[in-house]
C-alpha cells in the first residue's frame, strides 16, 4: 500500500482521517486469506510460493506515511522488536511472546492465495491493521542441496527476511507487493531443514507479502516440503 | 561502376596507420564483403585481393586472402562452405562494362588453417559490355533453401540469378531478373517472409565529397517487385534511406548484415571518407534496428548521461535510501496569498543526495525515477578498452561522480567508488533491432552468447544469459 489510492483519497485524508479511521470493516474470521495448519507438511503452489506460515500477532508501531521507511528505519525498527531465541529459532502454534508490553501469539496459517494477506490476518484477530511489524517464519524442508536458489519477495510495505539466519534480501521505502520485486543473490537451500523468518513493516495500507524460490534461470522451486513444526 | 575510376588510388590508400575512429587497429578498406567468421576470427575482404581480421570485430588488421583480384567481393557460409563471389572487369574501367561474376569456396577462411584451400567454381553472372547491366559487385543470399545472388551498378539494371546451395553453380537453366535500378553494391536479407534489396545510390569515390548512402525495397517474391515505403518501385529508382553521411563519416556504401543472433543486428559497411583519417576509406560497422518492418541504421549510445530505464519498469540507481526534497505538502492543495508567486525548486543537488551514501561498494537497484542524482549514469569513452563487432566498451559511472558500475564473479552488480579501469568496470551497449539496448560486461565469458545486465527481479538486477524471447535484459536510455 502506498498513497492511499488517490488524489480524492490523500486530500480527504488530510480533513477526514477520523472519519476513515471508522469506515474499516471488521471481520472475525480468517477465511478466505488464512485456515489453520492440519497437516503435517504442504508443497509450494505451482508458481513455488511459500503459503505455509508461523506468523505472530502484529507489533504495534505507529506511522501515518511510509516514505520513511529507510534502511536506517527499518532496521533500527525490526532490531528494537527482536525476537527471543536467536535468528532461527520456531516457534511452536499457540505460542505468546511479551512484546512491547503485549503478549503476542504465534498462529500457524496456511495461506488462501499466493500472498499472505496479515492485513486480514490482522483483522481477523482482532489486532492493530496500520502501523505495525509483523514477524513471519517457515521450515523448508529440501530433499536436495539447491546451490543456485535466490529467494524472490515482495511485501507491502518494506521488508527484511532471514534465511538460516543470514540476510537474504531486503525491501525498503514505500513499497507495494508485487511478486518478486526482490530476488536475493544466489543462496543455497540445504538438503534437510532450512529456515526462513521475515518481518514486514507498514504504516497505513494493505499489509501483505508473497515469498519463493526461484533458480538462477528464474523458474520457480517447487520440490520443496513446508511446515511450521 | 564509378568507383573503379579511382579503385587504385584507394588501394594505394590501404595502409597502415590511424587515428581516432569508430573502429580501432587499420581498418582500411573499400567495398566490404559481408562480415564471415572462421576458426574464430572475422572476415572481410574488399576490392583487390585480401582483406581485413579481427578477433572481435573491433580492432582490424590487414588480413585474410581472397585471390582472383577483382572487386568488391560476398561471402556467404552454407553448410561447411564459404563461398565467395567477385567480380573481374567491367565497372567502367576503361570504359568498359564487359564483366564477369565468379565464384569460389573454402573450408575455412584462415590461411593456416589445413582446410583453407579455395576450390573454384568459375563464372555464375555475366555482362557483355553493350547490354544494360555491369556484372559486378555480387551479393548472397540464402534463404528458403535457395542461394540467390544480386548483381550490378548504375549502368542499367540490378540483376538476380539463382545458384546451387551445394555447388555454388548457376542453377541450370536459370535467366537473369531485373530487379532494380540506380543502385550498386547491393546486398540481400529475408526477414518475416519480406525479401529485402539493399544497395547504395550517391557518387562513389570521392572521399569527403562522395554522396554515397545506402537504401532498400523490400518484396514477397526474391524476384520482385521490389518497392520503397512510398510504393516506387526500385526498377523505377525508389529505395528507403537506411543509413548516409554522419558525424565525421561521409559516403556510406556497400552494405553487409551482421547478425549477432539474440535478436542483435548490425550492419558493416564502408564511410568513403574518415573525417579522423584523413578521410580515408574505412570499415564501419554500426546496430541496425527495425521499425514497421523496415531496417534502420543507428549510431552507437552517445556518450553522456543518462537515466537507465529497464522494460520491466523502474531506473537503474544505487540502492541507498531516499533522500527527501524540502517541501511544505500543504502547498500541493492549498495556496496563501503570503505564499508569493510561483517560483522553479531546484533540483536535488549531488552532495544533498549522496550524504546517505555508504563508502565502499555500493549495490545496484531498481526504482522509479525520480530524477535523483543516483539515479543518473554518465556513459564515457574507455581508451584502450576495446570493444566488439562495432560497439566499444565504456565506463558508466554515477554523474559528477567517479562512482562505477562494475559486475562481480558471482553475477551481482555493484559500484566501487573510483573506476579504475578494471575489465569487470567495463560495459558494451549494444543496441538490440527493436531499438532497445542490452548491457554487458566486457568479461562475459563467451562475448557471441553473452551475459547481460538483467531485471531478475521487479527491483533487483543480475547478470544473466541474455534471451531474446524476453524483456529482462533490455533497456531504455533516456536523457534526464
Amino acid at each position: 500500500m502506498k498513497r492511499i489510492s488517490c488524489a480524492a483519497a490523500f486530500a480527504a485524508s488530510l480533513l477526514l482521517a477520523p472519519l476513515c479511521a471508522r469506515a474499516a470493516p471488521v471481520s472475525a474470521s480468517l477465511a478466505p486469506y488464512f485456515a489453520p495448519v492440519t497437516t503435517p507438511s504442504a508443497s509450494p503452489d505451482q508458481d513455488g510460493f511459500l503459503r505455509r506460515w508461523l506468523v505472530l500477532e502484529p507489533i504495534a508501531k505507529p506511522n501515518r506515511s511510509n516514505q520513511g521507511f529507510t534502511s536506517v528505519y527499518v532496521r533500527d525498527a525490526f532490531a528494537k522488536a527482536a525476537l527471543p531465541g536467536g535468528p532461527t529459532a520456531i516457534p511452536r502454534d499457540g505460542q505468546t511472546i511479551p512484546m512491547g508490553g503485549q503478549s503476542l501469539q504465534w498462529h500457524a496459517l496456511d495461506a488462501g492465495l499466493f500472498d499472505a494477506k496479515l492485513f486480514y490476518l490482522a483483522q481477523g484477530l482482532g489486532k492493530p491493521t496500520y502501523g505495525v511489524i509483523f514477524w513471519a517464519t517457515t521450515i523448508i524442508e529440501s530433499d536436495r542441496e539447491i546451490a543456485d536458489a535466490h529467494l524472490a519477495v515482495g511485501s507491502n510495505s518494506a521488508s527484511m527476511w532471514w534465511l538460516n539466519g543470514a540476510e537474504t534480501a531486503a525491501l525498503f521505502g514505500d513499497r507495494r507487493m508485487v511478486v518478486d520485486d526482490a530476488v536475493s543473490p544466489r543462496v543455497t537451500l540445504h538438503k534437510g531443514r532450512n529456515i526462513l523468518r521475515g518481518a514486514i513493516i507498514n504504516g497505513p495500507g494493505l499489509s501483505d507479502f508473497c515469498a519463493r524460490f526461484v533458480d538462477d534461470a528464474g523458474r520457480p522451486i517447487t520440490d520443496l516440503r513446508i511446515a511450521t513444526r | 561502376m564509378k568507383k573503379h575510376l579511382i579503385s587504385a588510388l584507394c588501394l594505394a590508400a590501404l595502409a597502415a596507420g590511424g587515428a581516432k575512429a569508430q573502429l580501432e587497429g587499420e581498418p582500411f578498406i573499400h567495398d566490404p564483403s559481408t562480415i564471415a567468421f572462421s576458426d574464430g576470427q572475422y572476415y572481410t575482404f574488399g576490392t583487390g585481393e585480401g582483406g581485413l581480421v579481427s578477433a572481435d570485430g573491433w580492432t582490424w588488421h590487414k588480413g585474410g586472402v581472397r585471390p582472383g583480384g577483382g572487386v568488391a567481393p560476398d561471402t556467404i557460409r552454407i553448410g561447411d562452405r564459404y563461398y565467395v563471389a567477385y567480380a573481374v572487369g567491367g565497372g567502367g574501367m576503361n570504359g568498359g562494362h564487359a564483366s564477369n561474376v565468379k565464384v569460389m569456396w573454402t573450408k575455412s577462411l584462415n590461411p593456416k588453417s589445413p582446410d583453407f584451400a579455395y576450390h573454384d567454381v568459375g563464372i555464375v553472372a555475366s555482362s557483355d559490355g553493350k547490354e544494360p547491366c555491369d556484372a559486378i559487385d555480387p551479393a548472397f543470399l540464402y534463404a528458403d533453401g535457395h542461394l540467390w545472388l544480386s548483381y550490378g551498378t548504375y549502368f542499367g539494371y540490378i540483376r538476380m540469378v539463382e545458384l546451387d546451395p551445394a555447388t555454388g553453380q548457376r542453377v541450370a537453366g536459370n535467366q537473369p531478373v531485373d530487379i532494380a535500378i540506380d543502385l550498386e553494391a547491393t546486398a540481400l536479407m529475408y526477414r518475416d517472409g519480406w525479401y529485402y534489396l539493399l544497395g547504395t545510390q550517391g557518387t562513389c569515390c570521392d572521399g569527403p565529397n562522395s554522396t554515397y548512402n545506402i537504401r532498400v525495397g523490400r518484396s514477397r517474391n526474391p524476384l520482385g517487385p521490389y518497392v520503397d515505403n512510398f510504393g516506387v518501385p526500385m526498377l523505377k529508382g525508389g529505395g528507403k534511406l537506411v543509413w548516409g553521411a554522419h558525424g565525421r563519416g561521409l559516403g556510406a556504401g556497400h552494405f553487409g548484415l551482421v547478425d549477432l543472433g539474440d535478436g542483435v543486428e548490425k550492419f558493416s559497411f564502408h564511410w568513403e571518407a574518415d573525417m579522423d583519417r584523413s578521410g580515408r576509406s574505412v570499415l564501419a560497422i554500426l546496430p541496425l534496428i527495425w521499425k514497421n518492418g523496415w531496417p534502420v541504421g543507428q549510431e552507437n549510445l552517445r556518450p553522456g548521461t543518462y537515466e537507465i530505464q529497464s522494460e520491466r519498469g523502474g531506473a537503474l540507481e544505487l540502492a541507498v535510501d531516499e533522500v527527501r526534497l524540502p517541501f511544505d505538502f500543504r502547498k500541493s492543495w492549498f495556496r496563501n496569498p503570503a505564499d508569493g508567486p510561483d517560483k522553479p525548486l531546484p533540483d536535488q543537488t549531488l552532495e544533498e543526495n549522496s550524504k546517505v551514501w555508504p563508502k565502499g561498494q555500493i549495490a545496484v537497484d531498481m526504482g522509479d525515477y525520480m530524477v535523483r542524482p543516483h539515479q543518473h549514469w554518465t556513459i564515457s569513452p574507455a581508451p584502450g578498452a576495446g570493444g566488439y563487432m562495432g560497439a566499444p566498451y565504456v565506463k558508466i559511472t554515477i554523474a559528477g561522480t567517479e562512482r562505477a558500475l562494475a559486475a562481480t564473479p558471482a553475477g551481482e552488480v555493484i559500484t566501487v567508488p573510483a573506476f579504475t579501469g578494471a575489465s569487470e568496470q567495463l560495459w558494451r551497449i549494444d543496441q538490440l533491432s527493436d531499438g532497445t539496448y542490452r548491457i554487458i560486461p566486457r568479461g562475459t565469458p563467451d562475448p557471441r552468447a553473452p551475459l547481460v545486465l538483467a531485471a531478475v527481479g521487479r527491483s533487483t538486477a543480475r547478470l544473466v544469459r541474455f534471451s531474446p524471447d524476453s524483456d529482462a535484459g533490455r533497456w531504455t536510455f533516456r536523457l534526464p
